[in-house]
């Protein structure tokens, strides 16, 4: 299914059509990167606007984390703040978290209740479900003096509204009225990709953050970069979670935007080999747990895929690595700055013994975990490395120039999707 | 339980990890014990994972093994400053314990940051050597916000 749009720049871009702060894009391939889209601030600005408050689906929150009519989450859209809340008739409202008078925050806690309205602290005005502004105080004044004005209308000044979409439990809202069914924006693989984990009622296991000093698309293409797992982290290599000798591959949605990679559990001997004669860093074999019960997972998809790790444009990973299973939100702040929103998951119906599982499981991932440590310091190392390198390119050439699906893991394939769609959405 | 054996315990457990003595640090478990590293916000909310899980000491073996021969990162080590230990119950002599730390990062290129914050809530009891050790350490961090990356246990 082609889930190509019309992606009409919006009229608050920073530049004009197929222009950069830098004028054009360096080269006119994929698998070129210039290095001022991590550093440039109107660049920053404008993928705020293009991007995040543009035509695309951003994680909003869990259903599971409201579950009840006036049950609230706060959250960001690139740089706006929202509210997204359970509506009384089951459906999920998002707007933007800030009030018609001031500006204040409307919420200002990660999430709670409210019986059928929030009310702005500053001056008590107050919305109802909807985002709808619904009660000024003292809009009469008082004792006939002071007050609004009579031709004051509401209506005119409500909280821009998102539109929200559910699909396995995520929950995502666009600003834009633009944005395609969720099914479309993703793509038919990539959507049965993310039912394939998300099959039944989550429940949270955990919440972490995890500061990162550098440009949110540094990690997103750390995400997307099947070939650095095996080379950078050697946990996974050494304990054959993962490897690019194991069988597997990577699924690119057709407009490049989205990815899910995949290991199918099988031992490659003659893999093994060819790894061993690179003498590479990440591959020793005398390394062994002392408790292996870390690592005794149970195939509970209904096939043999150990690991898929998934990427929803512009800023949502889910991941499933063996029975540890997180939804990763990146949050930008800043054109070196950026946060992770880790939230870790199991199922409702998991057993006491699942549940031990995914506990064990989850020292492979987050901010101290086995296999995505390295991922917390490398994006920092790329943001120094380049400082006086804004006019410099990076390569990104492994598998080809194209942004196609591949039977490989050897490929940076997913990565030149990233650019694909940031280069439509930025109208560069 | 002896105040003072305590704050020994807690004393031999900074000086570990703030000397680089990693290995000396699962000795103070129990064999079977529980470590875990979260926050009060997920105790609060009764969220169950840690950023680091233990059920042995030769889980903590094995982190120690990781941080050694495994996992990448910029040199940092921590300088801990553990408060006096709070005995909140004893039951069987097995105490249950709550300590306030205060941890310090320091970067390979000197810089200072405060790292976390928060109180270890153990539950301690004695050894057959007659040492007193760790039957579970959670450590309960006052944010939720992990700078980076944790490759050193808290």
């Amino acid at each position: 299914m082609d889930t190509r749009i019309d992606l009409t720049v919006h009229e608050a871009a920073a530049t004009p059509h197929g222009q950069t702060p830098h004028g054009p894009w360096p080269e006119d391939s994929l698998a070129r990167v210039p290095y001022w889209v991590y550093q440039d601030q109107d660049n920053y600005t404008g993928e705020m606007r293009r991007i995040f408050e543009g035509a695309t689906w951003n994680f909003a929150c869990l259903e599971a984390d409201i579950p009840n009519k006036g049950d609230y989450r706060t959250n960001q859209v690139g740089g706006m703040p929202v509210i997204v809340v359970r509506d009384a008739d089951g459906s999920i409202n998002c707007f933007e978290n800030r009030c018609a008078h001031r500006g204040a925050l409307i919420a200002f806690d990660d999430g709670g209740n409210v019986q059928n309205n929030f009310k702005c602290i500053y001056h008590a005005w107050s919305y109802d479900l909807s985002g709808n502004l619904k009660g000024i105080a003292f809009e009469r004044g008082i004792n006939g003096a002071g007050g609004m004005s009579k031709d004051f209308r509401r209506d005119d000044f409500s909280p821009r509204k998102l539109r929200t979409t559910v699909l396995g439990g995520l929950v995502f809202a666009t600003l834009s009225d633009e944005t395609p069914p969720i099914e479309q924006y993703l793509g038919a693989e990539i959507t049965g990709r993310v039912k394939r984990v998300l099959n039944r009622p989550i429940r949270v296991m955990g919440r972490f953050s995890q500061p990162l000093p550098n440009n949110w698309k540094l990690y997103m293409e750390n995400v997307k970069d099947t070939y650095h797992a095996s080379l950078l982290h050697l946990f996974f290599a050494t304990f054959r979670i993962t490897r690019l000798t194991q069988a597997g591959g990577v699924l690119v949605s057709p407009d490049g935007a989205h990815h899910a990679s995949y290991t199918i559990g099988s031992e490659d001997v003659a893999g093994a080999e060819a790894f061993k004669e690179k003498d590479l860093r990440s591959e020793r074999d005398d390394y062994k747990l002392a408790d292996p019960s870390l690592l005794q997972p149970v195939a509970e998809f209904g096939d043999k895929i150990q690991l898929q790790i998934l990427s929803i444009f512009p800023s949502l990973v889910l991941q499933q690595i063996h029975n540890c299973l997180a939804v990763r939100q990146v949050v930008p702040k800043g054109t070196d700055k950026m946060e992770i929103l880790w939230t870790y998951f199991g199922f409702e119906d998991d057993t006491p013994e699942m549940n031990t599982r995914r506990l064990k499981q989850q020292n492979l991932v987050g901010p101290a975990g086995f296999v995505s440590m390295e991922d917390g310091c490398v994006g920092g190392f790329v943001q120094r490395g380049i400082a006086a390198a804004s006019d410099k390119i990076s390569v990104v050439e492994m598998g080809g120039s194209q942004a196609e699906s591949q039977a490989t893991r050897a490929t940076e394939s997913s990565v030149r999707g990233f650019w694909k769609a940031y280069r439509r959405f930025m109208g560069y | 339980m002896d105040a003072t054996k305590l704050v020994e315990l807690n004393a031999a457990y900074a000086r570990a990890i703030d000397n680089e003595k990693f290995e000396e640090w699962p000795k103070l478990f129990h064999e079977t014990c529980l470590y875990k590293l979260t926050t009060a916000e997920n105790i609060a909310k009764g969220y169950e994972a840690g950023i680091m899980y233990a059920d042995s000491r030769a889980m903590l073996e094995d982190r120690v093994s990781a941080l050694r021969k495994a996992n990448i990162y910029e040199r940092h080590r921590y300088r801990h400053l553990v408060g006096l230990p709070v005995v909140l119950g004893q039951v069987n002599g097995a105490a249950d314990v709550e300590t306030p730390f205060l941890i310090v990062r320091i970067m390979r290129d000197g810089v200072m940051d405060v790292f976390a914050t928060g109180c270890y809530l153990d539950k301690v009891t004695t050894s057959d050597e007659g040492a007193l050790r760790f039957a579970e350490r959670i450590v309960v961090c006052d944010g939720g916000r992990f700078d980076t990356l944790v490759a050193i246990p808290f």
